[in-house]
Protein backbone atom coordinates (compact mmCIF):
# COMPACT_ATOMS: atom_id res chain seq x y z
CA UNK A 1 0.00 0.00 0.00
CA UNK A 2 1.99 2.78 -1.15
CA UNK A 3 1.42 6.15 0.47
CA UNK A 4 0.03 8.86 -1.39
CA UNK A 5 2.66 10.86 -1.05
CA UNK A 6 4.98 8.57 -2.88
CA UNK A 7 3.06 9.36 -5.94
CA UNK A 8 3.25 12.91 -5.63
CA UNK A 9 6.99 12.83 -4.73
CA UNK A 10 7.65 10.48 -8.02
CA UNK A 11 5.39 12.98 -9.86
CA UNK A 12 7.63 15.43 -8.90
CA UNK A 13 10.85 14.24 -10.14
CA UNK A 14 9.50 12.64 -13.15
CA UNK A 15 8.59 16.53 -14.59
CA UNK A 16 11.33 17.96 -13.36
CA UNK A 17 13.56 15.23 -15.20
CA UNK A 18 11.30 15.37 -18.24
CA UNK A 19 11.98 19.14 -18.40
CA UNK A 20 15.86 19.21 -17.13
CA UNK A 21 16.83 16.00 -19.63
CA UNK A 22 15.14 18.30 -22.77
CA UNK A 23 16.98 20.79 -21.93
CA UNK A 24 20.05 19.58 -22.19
CA UNK A 25 19.35 17.66 -25.38
CA UNK A 26 20.50 21.50 -26.34
CA UNK A 27 17.73 21.27 -28.43
CA UNK A 28 16.38 24.36 -27.97
CA UNK A 29 13.61 24.58 -30.43
CA UNK A 30 12.25 21.30 -28.62
CA UNK A 31 10.14 23.24 -26.07
CA UNK A 32 8.02 22.98 -24.09
CA UNK A 33 5.25 21.27 -26.38
CA UNK A 34 7.84 18.46 -26.04
CA UNK A 35 7.85 18.09 -22.54
CA UNK A 36 4.34 18.46 -22.20
CA UNK A 37 3.56 15.11 -24.60
CA UNK A 38 6.03 13.28 -23.11
CA UNK A 39 4.27 13.38 -19.30
CA UNK A 40 0.76 13.44 -21.73
CA UNK A 41 1.78 10.30 -23.31
CA UNK A 42 2.89 8.54 -19.70
CA UNK A 43 -0.32 9.61 -18.02
CA UNK A 44 -2.09 8.24 -21.24
CA UNK A 45 -0.98 4.31 -20.52
CA UNK A 46 -1.09 4.71 -17.14
CA UNK A 47 -4.76 6.02 -17.41
CA UNK A 48 -5.74 3.57 -19.44
CA UNK A 49 -4.59 0.52 -17.21
CA UNK A 50 -5.68 2.12 -13.76
CA UNK A 51 -9.66 2.16 -15.28
CA UNK A 52 -9.15 -1.65 -16.42
CA UNK A 53 -8.73 -2.45 -12.56
CA UNK A 54 -11.34 0.21 -11.40
CA UNK A 55 -14.02 -0.95 -13.74
CA UNK A 56 -13.26 -4.93 -13.59
CA UNK A 57 -16.21 -5.65 -12.37
CA UNK A 58 -18.95 -2.73 -12.29
CA UNK A 59 -22.02 -2.94 -15.05
CA UNK A 60 -21.09 -0.55 -18.47
CA UNK A 61 -22.41 3.12 -18.38
CA UNK A 62 -25.13 4.27 -19.78
CA UNK A 63 -24.18 6.98 -21.77
CA UNK A 64 -20.97 9.85 -22.22
CA UNK A 65 -22.39 11.57 -19.13
CA UNK A 66 -22.47 8.19 -16.71
CA UNK A 67 -18.85 7.98 -17.49
CA UNK A 68 -18.02 11.75 -16.85
CA UNK A 69 -19.85 11.55 -13.41
CA UNK A 70 -18.07 8.47 -12.44
CA UNK A 71 -14.81 9.84 -13.67
CA UNK A 72 -15.73 12.88 -11.14
CA UNK A 73 -16.39 10.98 -8.61
CA UNK A 74 -15.03 7.49 -8.12
CA UNK A 75 -11.99 7.67 -10.31
CA UNK A 76 -11.12 11.29 -9.26
CA UNK A 77 -11.63 9.57 -5.14
CA UNK A 78 -9.32 6.93 -6.30
CA UNK A 79 -7.02 8.92 -7.94
CA UNK A 80 -6.79 12.32 -5.97
CA UNK A 81 -8.49 11.31 -2.90
CA UNK A 82 -11.06 13.81 -3.42
CA UNK A 83 -14.75 14.32 -5.87
CA UNK A 84 -14.45 16.89 -9.17
CA UNK A 85 -16.00 19.91 -7.15
CA UNK A 86 -18.19 21.16 -10.45
CA UNK A 87 -19.09 19.37 -13.47
CA UNK A 88 -20.31 21.61 -16.49
CA UNK A 89 -21.43 20.41 -19.93
CA UNK A 90 -23.10 21.50 -23.16
CA UNK A 91 -24.63 18.31 -23.87
CA UNK A 92 -22.83 18.47 -27.08
CA UNK A 93 -19.37 16.77 -26.02
CA UNK A 94 -18.30 19.05 -23.95
CA UNK A 95 -17.37 18.67 -20.06
CA UNK A 96 -15.52 20.78 -17.91
CA UNK A 97 -14.02 19.63 -14.86
CA UNK A 98 -12.85 21.61 -11.66
CA UNK A 99 -11.22 20.95 -8.84
CA UNK A 100 -11.14 23.77 -6.47
CA UNK A 101 -8.00 22.28 -4.45
CA UNK A 102 -6.19 19.72 -7.21
CA UNK A 103 -3.77 17.35 -5.01
CA UNK A 104 -1.29 17.66 -7.33
CA UNK A 105 -0.94 21.38 -7.12
CA UNK A 106 -1.35 22.18 -2.69
CA UNK A 107 2.32 22.24 -2.03
CA UNK A 108 2.87 25.21 -4.35
CA UNK A 109 2.31 28.78 -2.65
CA UNK A 110 -0.43 30.21 -3.61
CA UNK A 111 -0.52 33.51 -5.75
CA UNK A 112 0.49 34.45 -9.14
CA UNK A 113 4.19 33.62 -9.11
CA UNK A 114 4.24 30.08 -9.96
CA UNK A 115 1.04 30.08 -12.33
CA UNK A 116 3.07 29.88 -15.17
CA UNK A 117 4.97 26.67 -13.70
CA UNK A 118 2.16 24.81 -13.10
CA UNK A 119 0.60 24.02 -16.30
CA UNK A 120 3.81 21.53 -16.13
CA UNK A 121 2.50 19.60 -13.47
CA UNK A 122 -0.98 19.23 -14.91
CA UNK A 123 0.12 16.97 -17.95
CA UNK A 124 0.50 14.19 -16.40
CA UNK A 125 -3.18 14.23 -15.45
CA UNK A 126 -4.60 15.57 -18.47
CA UNK A 127 -3.28 12.25 -19.53
CA UNK A 128 -4.55 10.24 -16.95
CA UNK A 129 -8.38 11.59 -17.95
CA UNK A 130 -7.36 10.92 -21.71
CA UNK A 131 -6.54 7.40 -21.21
CA UNK A 132 -9.24 6.17 -18.45
CA UNK A 133 -11.70 7.98 -21.07
CA UNK A 134 -9.93 6.06 -24.10
CA UNK A 135 -10.53 3.02 -22.08
CA UNK A 136 -14.02 3.53 -22.06
CA UNK A 137 -15.24 3.72 -25.73
CA UNK A 138 -14.29 8.20 -25.47
CA UNK A 139 -11.69 9.65 -27.83
CA UNK A 140 -10.89 12.75 -26.36
CA UNK A 141 -8.62 15.59 -26.15
CA UNK A 142 -7.38 16.81 -22.65
CA UNK A 143 -6.51 20.18 -21.65
CA UNK A 144 -6.01 21.96 -18.08
CA UNK A 145 -6.18 25.78 -17.33
CA UNK A 146 -5.43 27.21 -14.33
CA UNK A 147 -6.41 30.93 -13.61
CA UNK A 148 -5.60 30.66 -9.52
CA UNK A 149 -3.72 28.08 -7.79
CA UNK A 150 -4.50 24.83 -6.47
CA UNK A 151 -8.12 25.04 -8.25
CA UNK A 152 -7.96 24.00 -11.93
CA UNK A 153 -10.26 23.21 -14.54
CA UNK A 154 -10.16 19.80 -16.84
CA UNK A 155 -11.82 20.72 -20.16
CA UNK A 156 -12.80 16.99 -21.80
CA UNK A 157 -13.30 17.66 -25.55
CA UNK A 158 -15.10 14.37 -26.96
CA UNK A 159 -14.32 13.46 -30.56
CA UNK A 160 -17.28 12.65 -32.82
CA UNK A 161 -15.48 10.37 -35.77
CA UNK B 1 1.80 -11.99 -16.45
CA UNK B 2 -0.50 -10.12 -13.74
CA UNK B 3 -0.14 -11.59 -10.38
CA UNK B 4 -3.65 -12.37 -9.07
CA UNK B 5 -4.54 -10.50 -6.16
CA UNK B 6 -7.85 -10.22 -4.24
CA UNK B 7 -10.25 -7.02 -5.83
CA UNK B 8 -10.93 -5.01 -3.48
CA UNK B 9 -12.29 -1.27 -3.64
CA UNK B 10 -9.97 -0.16 -0.81
CA UNK B 11 -8.83 3.11 -2.36
CA UNK B 12 -5.22 2.46 -0.67
CA UNK B 13 -4.92 0.11 -3.02
CA UNK B 14 -5.65 1.44 -5.87
CA UNK B 15 -3.33 4.46 -5.00
CA UNK B 16 -0.45 2.05 -4.82
CA UNK B 17 -1.29 0.98 -8.18
CA UNK B 18 -1.32 4.47 -9.52
CA UNK B 19 2.21 4.86 -8.17
CA UNK B 20 3.42 1.18 -9.44
CA UNK B 21 2.12 1.89 -12.90
CA UNK B 22 3.27 5.60 -12.56
CA UNK B 23 6.79 4.07 -12.04
CA UNK B 24 6.22 1.50 -14.68
CA UNK B 25 5.75 4.42 -17.23
CA UNK B 26 8.61 6.48 -15.92
CA UNK B 27 10.93 3.44 -16.24
CA UNK B 28 9.65 2.79 -19.94
CA UNK B 29 9.82 6.38 -21.16
CA UNK B 30 13.96 6.11 -19.97
CA UNK B 31 14.24 3.52 -21.90
CA UNK B 32 13.25 5.03 -24.52
CA UNK B 33 15.03 8.04 -23.87
CA UNK B 34 18.61 6.34 -23.35
CA UNK B 35 20.33 3.69 -25.52
CA UNK B 36 21.29 1.49 -22.58
CA UNK B 37 20.30 -0.04 -19.71
CA UNK B 38 23.59 1.34 -17.72
CA UNK B 39 22.22 4.85 -18.18
CA UNK B 40 18.78 4.26 -17.42
CA UNK B 41 19.99 3.14 -13.63
CA UNK B 42 22.14 5.86 -13.14
CA UNK B 43 18.85 8.34 -14.18
CA UNK B 44 16.97 6.01 -11.87
CA UNK B 45 19.73 6.28 -9.24
CA UNK B 46 19.81 9.94 -9.43
CA UNK B 47 15.85 10.87 -9.67
CA UNK B 48 15.40 8.24 -6.45
CA UNK B 49 18.29 10.19 -4.85
CA UNK B 50 16.19 13.29 -5.44
CA UNK B 51 13.15 11.99 -4.09
CA UNK B 52 15.22 10.61 -1.12
CA UNK B 53 16.24 14.01 0.36
CA UNK B 54 12.69 15.40 0.32
CA UNK B 55 11.51 12.07 1.37
CA UNK B 56 13.54 11.69 4.78
CA UNK B 57 11.56 15.12 6.20
CA UNK B 58 8.08 14.32 5.49
CA UNK B 59 9.17 10.62 7.09
CA UNK B 60 10.56 12.32 10.18
CA UNK B 61 7.46 14.46 9.95
CA UNK B 62 4.77 11.35 10.23
CA UNK B 63 7.03 8.81 12.61
CA UNK B 64 8.49 9.56 15.80
CA UNK B 65 11.56 7.73 15.49
CA UNK B 66 14.83 9.99 16.97
CA UNK B 67 18.11 9.46 16.15
CA UNK B 68 19.21 6.38 15.56
CA UNK B 69 22.39 5.19 17.94
CA UNK B 70 24.08 3.01 15.45
CA UNK B 71 23.81 1.65 12.25
CA UNK B 72 21.82 -1.24 13.11
CA UNK B 73 19.34 0.96 14.53
CA UNK B 74 19.21 3.05 11.32
CA UNK B 75 18.52 -0.58 9.69
CA UNK B 76 15.70 -1.61 11.54
CA UNK B 77 14.03 2.20 11.56
CA UNK B 78 14.43 1.60 7.87
CA UNK B 79 12.80 -1.94 7.21
CA UNK B 80 10.41 -1.83 10.35
CA UNK B 81 8.74 1.94 10.07
CA UNK B 82 9.84 3.44 6.48
CA UNK B 83 9.38 0.72 4.19
CA UNK B 84 6.22 -0.34 6.11
CA UNK B 85 4.87 3.18 6.19
CA UNK B 86 5.66 3.84 2.80
CA UNK B 87 5.35 0.81 0.69
CA UNK B 88 3.70 -1.42 3.15
CA UNK B 89 6.00 -4.35 3.43
CA UNK B 90 8.41 -4.82 6.16
CA UNK B 91 11.77 -6.79 4.19
CA UNK B 92 14.00 -8.67 7.16
CA UNK B 93 17.71 -7.48 7.71
CA UNK B 94 19.40 -9.95 7.49
CA UNK B 95 23.69 -10.59 6.21
CA UNK B 96 25.41 -8.87 8.61
CA UNK B 97 29.41 -7.98 7.83
CA UNK B 98 31.58 -8.76 10.51
CA UNK B 99 32.36 -5.05 11.34
CA UNK B 100 28.63 -4.45 11.67
CA UNK B 101 28.50 -1.67 8.92
CA UNK B 102 27.24 -3.67 5.64
CA UNK B 103 23.80 -5.28 5.74
CA UNK B 104 20.93 -6.85 3.23
CA UNK B 105 17.34 -6.21 3.33
CA UNK B 106 15.21 -9.01 2.34
CA UNK B 107 11.98 -8.15 0.72
CA UNK B 108 9.94 -11.43 -0.23
CA UNK B 109 7.41 -9.01 -2.29
CA UNK B 110 8.59 -5.67 -4.06
CA UNK B 111 5.48 -3.79 -5.01
CA UNK B 112 6.75 -2.03 -7.67
CA UNK B 113 7.10 -4.95 -9.48
CA UNK B 114 3.45 -5.58 -9.68
CA UNK B 115 2.66 -6.24 -13.41
CA UNK B 116 6.04 -6.32 -14.24
CA UNK B 117 8.16 -8.40 -16.78
CA UNK B 118 11.62 -7.42 -18.21
CA UNK B 119 11.81 -8.08 -22.03
CA UNK B 120 15.54 -10.22 -22.68
CA UNK B 121 16.95 -6.97 -24.46
CA UNK B 122 16.89 -5.40 -21.28
CA UNK B 123 18.83 -7.85 -18.93
CA UNK B 124 21.09 -5.07 -17.42
CA UNK B 125 17.99 -3.31 -16.10
CA UNK B 126 17.68 -2.45 -12.41
CA UNK B 127 14.22 -1.98 -12.69
CA UNK B 128 13.83 -0.88 -9.10
CA UNK B 129 17.11 1.48 -8.40
CA UNK B 130 15.27 4.35 -8.16
CA UNK B 131 14.64 2.37 -4.40
CA UNK B 132 18.67 2.74 -3.73
CA UNK B 133 18.81 6.51 -5.20
CA UNK B 134 15.90 7.68 -2.12
CA UNK B 135 17.92 5.17 0.53
CA UNK B 136 20.98 6.99 -0.31
CA UNK B 137 19.62 10.55 -0.29
CA UNK B 138 17.58 10.04 2.55
CA UNK B 139 20.36 8.97 4.96
CA UNK B 140 22.96 11.28 3.09
CA UNK B 141 20.07 14.28 4.90
CA UNK B 142 21.06 12.64 8.17
CA UNK B 143 24.31 12.48 7.94
CA UNK B 144 25.35 9.20 6.41
CA UNK B 145 27.00 8.39 3.60
CA UNK B 146 26.03 5.15 2.18
CA UNK B 147 26.32 2.50 -1.03
CA UNK B 148 23.28 0.88 -1.93
CA UNK B 149 22.49 -1.93 -4.69
CA UNK B 150 20.43 -4.52 -5.54
CA UNK B 151 21.91 -7.82 -4.98
CA UNK B 152 19.25 -9.76 -5.94
CA UNK B 153 16.12 -9.15 -8.41
CA UNK B 154 13.09 -10.95 -8.61
CA UNK B 155 12.71 -9.69 -12.07
CA UNK B 156 15.88 -11.18 -13.05
CA UNK B 157 15.18 -14.72 -12.02
CA UNK B 158 15.94 -14.70 -8.30
CA UNK B 159 14.05 -16.20 -5.52
CA UNK B 160 14.14 -13.17 -3.51
CA UNK B 161 14.75 -9.15 -3.40
CA UNK B 162 17.74 -7.97 -2.06
CA UNK B 163 18.94 -5.01 -1.44
CA UNK B 164 22.57 -4.82 0.04
CA UNK B 165 23.68 -1.52 2.54
CA UNK B 166 26.91 -0.50 2.90
CA UNK B 167 28.14 2.28 5.51
CA UNK B 168 30.99 4.32 4.50
CA UNK B 169 31.16 7.26 6.88
CA UNK B 170 29.46 9.70 8.71
CA UNK B 171 29.17 13.49 7.28
CA UNK B 172 30.23 15.99 8.82
CA UNK B 173 28.89 18.87 9.33
CA UNK B 174 30.17 21.64 8.10
CA UNK B 175 29.71 25.00 10.01
CA UNK B 176 30.63 28.00 8.10
CA UNK B 177 33.88 29.82 8.77
CA UNK B 178 33.48 32.49 11.65
CA UNK B 179 30.78 30.96 13.40
CA UNK B 180 31.41 30.38 17.21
Amino acid sequence: MADDVLFEFLHMEMVSHIYKDQASRGEMDKDRATCVSTLEGMGFRVGQGLIERFTKDSPSFKDDLDVMKFICKDFWINVFRKQIDNLRTNHQGTYVLQDNKFALLTQFSSGKQYLEEAPKYLAYSCGLVRGALSNLGMDCVVTAEISLMASCKFQVVIQKI
Amino acid sequence: MSRQSNRTTDSKKMNSELFTLTYGALVTQLCKDYENDEEVNKQLDKMGYNIGVRLIEDFLARSSVGRCQDFRETADVIAKVAFKMYLGITPSVTNWSPAGDEFSLILESNPLVDFVELPDNHSSLVYSNLLCGVLRGALEMVQMAVDVKFAQDTLRGDNVTEIRMKFIKRIEENLPAGDE
